[in-house]
């Protein structure tokens, strides 16, 4: 039977618009086979929770530009773990500083966070390597 | 040697692995000549400095007569520390301000509400009502400065607290000036800071044009953006178009709404990006001065000189900023800076080269002034006007640039116009597909990139980042609390009520909007009239 | 969390959110497919399916968010599947749907669920008809399915809803398109939405007209035309209204009992197609040479030859 196909929300928390870059990621794990759901705007971590656990997500990849990471990550990761949810990988992008990263890496808050500048096929061969899927079926050309 | 000889000789030598294309892939010729600007006509498509059609420049004597000002977009925490930024720039020689909310102010919501939660100060100063505008521009000559304000949905309720700020330092409004960014129509197409549905939206805007007409005849009343469109991933050709649709938009909404185009075009002013091809932004420039002269003055019967120039600002490219050796940043701005004032801009603002990374530093801001200065004072670039014009290859990419607009506007018009078009999402498909074939490039290195794809290093940025103190957060979220519990409440219920009573009939909400906010109601409760009334708009996201 | 199917299972008849998804992915997936129906589907099949389509950019997803927002106000629990083509070169797919539901993006009353077609032609997904039986053995009876219409989708509809709700803009040709597609056959109710914008009353004598014509298809029930506007929350009672006339009349005209057999019918040849194309892509590279070559000249003796290799009959190569 065909092999499970992977899921992932990409959200943009937070009130900027900036989503250039939650669209351009979107695109790219399309083209690599996933489903991508799109939260829309201006989600908060609620709606972001609530929408993984229906969309029943293997992953939630957070867009974040507006200097918000601090409050958003660790408190999407507290609704999870409220929610019976943590297997739900959380990573994000965005212009977040080092630091920053070192912090929500470590506390657990995020799996992964990807900084402006990264190619999105790494950002596809993180996800496949670390659901344990082999590589794509397509090559975007 | 003939110029078939020339392409002879070309073709049998060894081409470099290309692509050779611009910034927006738009392929390049490996050379101009006379062949490639027939037709052209000196008086007819450029005109002398100050002349129609002002390609080469909207004054007689451009950089002779005055510099562009330089003016640095800054904002950040509390109005307390902003203001003390501001006093900082003007002491280093800047020439105007130029003010950067944060999300919360952008979007309508005090700094109390659920949804500021994380945002209060970070991307720029926190204003919840006239009490921190006060407080933001204390010790600073209004009637002497000039000040640009990014704020767009709730544009009319911020500039309403400046006026309302300098008329309570004894500043009449007329002798205000400034420029409000108050562009609705670039946030449906590519900012996505909206609040309220399009027509509301343009109602607020003629609104405005009104009341400036009245009342701050020397405000700029619409900073018509391609600068955010750009920075989304358009190309400089959908730039150009689409900004310009978007200002002859706001021109056919002002006469619709009764006034005559030269009561207010002359207040439009423009705001364009200047990204890493400098030829083909000045050509952008060049052609974006040309076409707005002659649509306004061909197609809207403009009469008056002033509302055929197309004034504009310049920031440049925030989206060609590298995370990786930021240091190199400096040097993509100097470029970027020389490309708008060889494009004549009348006004500038140098990213800093953190500004991928966090909110910049003093010290970068300083950095970025001074690649301003350097440019004006020890290049000689502003010895003579438009130095490029007469370029075969400046020429043709200009005539490219105009062809191409006129060919967006045909199509934007077959879509039923502007508004039209935004809710067929046509901007936002063109602008996401641009985007998404720039990112293709460079992960195929059709686009290098120096320090993302070729020229890495491993090491880390190694620069200081400014850091938000989550106190000023707090802080925000007492004071704006305290001026709940110490204004005149009932008063600030009756302009409020009179505000709504406004909104759902035809009159001029400005001045009622003006009195709510000399009563100390606060941006959020103020926006919350409106949709209560307009209702919020939501987009349709494509990819 | 790592759960055996039974386990999620009897979480989903305790009406838990997080089996409500597994679930519905396995199914997606072609996994335990048939162990999860048997259960849901003794537990489900009550519930009428509302089907909301149109053309791209009509408002679909405004218009769910609204009915959903009246349905909440009489404490109904809603379950809603909005599908959206998949790539048909990644297989992957954006799905944008919640965009425009988020009124209910919290409500743990309302579940929404995305699908991609995967493939599936028709607008719908292969499994959209038991993601839609799981909503409702998860608590979730009030269902309502969103799909993109353009062109013979409107039928594959059918298989899935008991009401069918097009949806149509006010001068944009739809009206046209739709006569066109065939769609006149398979509406329940006709919704003109963006009814403020000019040309929607003449759509619906257009529609009307249309219907008088033909008889609506031949059917008793004729498909009543309303004009909405999401945004000013216009028509939206009388929409709810003519959906519970409709179902009403669904039930006591016996029309549902026919309908119910003609969507099992027709699920059944789904699966049974499925089936027949899973054995026919595997035999036929294993087909022998000469059988093509002489396929090339007669190609329905070749069908025949394949049918009865397919269909068990024992005649091993060569001709007969």
């Amino acid at each position: 039977m065909s092999q499970p196909r992977i899921r992932v929300l990409v959200g943009k928390p937070g009130l900027d618009g900036h989503d250039r870059g939650a669209k351009v990621i979107a695109r790219a794990l399309r083209d690599a086979g996933m489903e991508v759901i799109y939260s829309g705007l201006h989600q908060t971590p609620e709606q972001i929770v609530e929408a993984a656990i229906q969309e029943d997500v293997d992953v939630i990849g957070l867009s974040i530009l507006s200097g918000a990471q601090m409050t958003i990550f660790p408190r999407v990761k507290a609704l999870l773990k409220e929610q019976n949810s943590e297997d739900i990988l959380l990573i994000g992008g965005g212009t977040i500083p080092d630091e920053d990263i070192e912090v929500l890496i470590q506390s657990g808050d995020a799996e992964a966070l990807f900084t402006p500048g990264t190619p999105t096929g790494d950002i596809v061969a993180w996800i496949k390597e670390r659901l344990g899927v082999d590589s794509p079926p397509y090559e975007h050309a | 040697m003939s110029f078939s000889a020339w392409q002879e000789a070309y073709r049998s030598l060894r081409e470099r692995k290309g692509p050779f294309m611009t910034v927006s892939s738009v392929p390049i010729e490996p050379l101009y000549s006379p062949d490639g600007v027939k037709g052209f006509d000196y008086e007819k498509d450029l005109g002398y400095p100050g002349e129609y059609p002002y390609t080469r420049g909207i004054r007689p004597n451009m950089y002779r007569g005055r510099l562009w000002t330089m003016r640095q977009f800054a904002g950040f925490g509390s109005a307390r520390e902003s203001n003390e930024r501001y006093k900082f720039l003007l002491s280093q020689g800047q020439t105007g301000l130029s003010v950067a909310f944060d999300m919360a102010t952008i979007m309508g919501y005090d700094s109390d509400h659920p949804r500021a939660y994380g945002e209060v100060g970070r991307v720029g100063v926190a204003i919840d009502s006239l009490a921190d505008m006060e407080v933001l521009f204390q010790d600073i000559p209004l009637d002497q400065v000039s000040t640009s304000m990014t704020i767009n949905a709730p544009a009319a309720v911020i500039w309403a607290m400046y006026i309302a700020a300098a008329e309570k330092k004894g500043i009449p409004s007329h002798k205000l000036t400034g420029t409000i960014q108050n562009d609705i129509l670039k946030e449906y197409i590519a900012q996505k800071s909206w609040i309220f549905p399009p027509e509301p939206s343009m109602r607020l805007i003629t609104d405005i044009f009104k009341f400036a007409r009245e009342q701050v005849p020397k405000w700029n009343t619409v900073s018509i953006s391609g600068y955010h469109i750009r920075e989304a991933g358009a190309t400089a050709l959908q730039e150009l178009a689409f900004t310009l649709a978007d200002g002859f938009a706001y021109v056919e909404a002002g006469i619709k709404a009764g006034l005559d185009v030269d009561d207010f075009a002359p207040r439009l002013s423009f705001f364009f990006n200047s990204h890493m091809d400098i030829f083909e932004e000045i050509a952008k420039y060049r052609a974006a001065r040309r076409i707005w002269a002659r649509r306004m003055k061909e197609k809207y019967g403009a009469k008056k000189q002033e509302s055929l120039l197309l004034r504009f600002h310049t920031q440049t490219a925030g989206c060609s900023l590298t995370a990786q050796q930021p240091e190199n940043n400096i040097v993509r701005t100097a470029y970027e800076g020389l490309a708008a004032v060889l494009g004549g801009t009348q006004s500038l603002h140098t990213n800093s080269m953190d500004e991928v990374l966090a909110l910049p530093t003093e010290k970068a801001v300083q950095i970025a002034l001074r690649t301003q200065q350097i440019l004006a004072y020890e290049t000689g670039v502003v010895n003579t006007i438009d130095p490029l014009a007469g370029s075969y290859f400046i020429e043709a990419l200009t005539n490219q640039m105009e062809e191409g607009a006129e060919e967006y506007f045909r199509r934007i018009e077959e879509l039923g116009g502007v508004l039209s078009a935004i809710g067929q999402n046509f901007f936002q498909q063109e602008i996401a597909d641009a985007a998404y074939r720039y990112q293709q490039e460079i992960e195929q290195k059709e686009r290098i990139i120096v320090g993302v794809n070729e020229f890495i290093t491993e090491a880390k940025p190694d620069i200081d980042l400014l850091k938000i103190d989550p106190e000023i957060e707090r802080g925000q979220v007492r004071r704006v609390q305290a001026l709940r519990q110490t204004r005149d409440n009932l008063l600030v219920q009756r302009t409020l009520a009179e505000l709504e009573q406004a909104a759902l009939g035809t009159d001029n909400l400005m001045p009622k909007i003006m009195n709510a906010v000399h009563a100390y109601a606060t941006e959020g409760e103020i926006v919350a009239v409106f949709k209560k009334v307009f209702g919020e708009y939501r987009e349709q996201a494509v990819f | 969390m790592t759960l055996s199917v039974n386990q999620w299972l009897g979480k989903l008849l305790l009406h838990d959110r997080r089996a409500v998804a597994r679930l519905i992915s396995w199914v997606e997936d072609n996994q335990e497919q048939s162990e999860i129906m048997r259960t849901v589907r003794a537990q489900s099949g009550q519930s009428l399916v509302i089907g909301i389509t149109g053309p791209p950019g009509v408002g679909k997803s405004s218009l769910v968010e609204a009915l959903t927002r009246v349905y909440r106000q009489s404490e109904e629990r809603v379950g809603i599947v909005a599908v959206d083509p998949s790539s048909p070169y990644s297989g992957g797919a954006i799905l944008g749907d919640r965009i425009r539901m988020q009124a209910h993006g919290t409500d743990r009353d309302v579940f929404i669920r995305s699908m991609g077609t995967r493939g599936h032609l028709g607008g719908v997904a292969r499994s959209t008809a038991d993601v839609l039986r799981i909503l409702e053995a998860g608590g979730y009876p009030r269902l309502l399915l969103e799909t993109v219409g353009v062109g013979q989708s409107e039928i594959e509809i059918m298989r899935l809803a008991d009401t069918v709700v097009v949806v149509l803009n006010p001068g944009t040709g739809d009206g046209i398109q739709a006569i066109k597609a065939g769609i006149m056959e398979v509406a329940d109710i006709f919704v003109i939405n963006k009814a403020d914008m000019p040309g929607a009353e003449r759509m619906k004598n257009d529609i009307e007209m249309m219907l008088d014509m033909n008889g609506h298809g031949g059917r008793a029930w004729r498909p009543p035309v309303i004009l909405t506007s999401v945004l000013e929350g216009k028509g939206l009672h009388e929409l709810i209204d003519e959906i519970a006339r409709q179902q009403a009349f669904l039930s006591e005209s016996g029309t549902l009992i026919i309908r119910r057999q003609e969507q099992l019918q027709r699920e059944v040849w789904q699966h049974l197609e499925d089936r027949l194309k899973e054995a026919f892509d595997s035999l036929w590279p294993a087909l022998p040479t000469e059988w093509l070559t002489e396929g090339h000249k007669d190609p329905y003796q070749l069908v025949d030859k394949v049918w009865q290799k397919m269909s068990g009959h024992k005649r091993e190569g060569g001709n007969t």
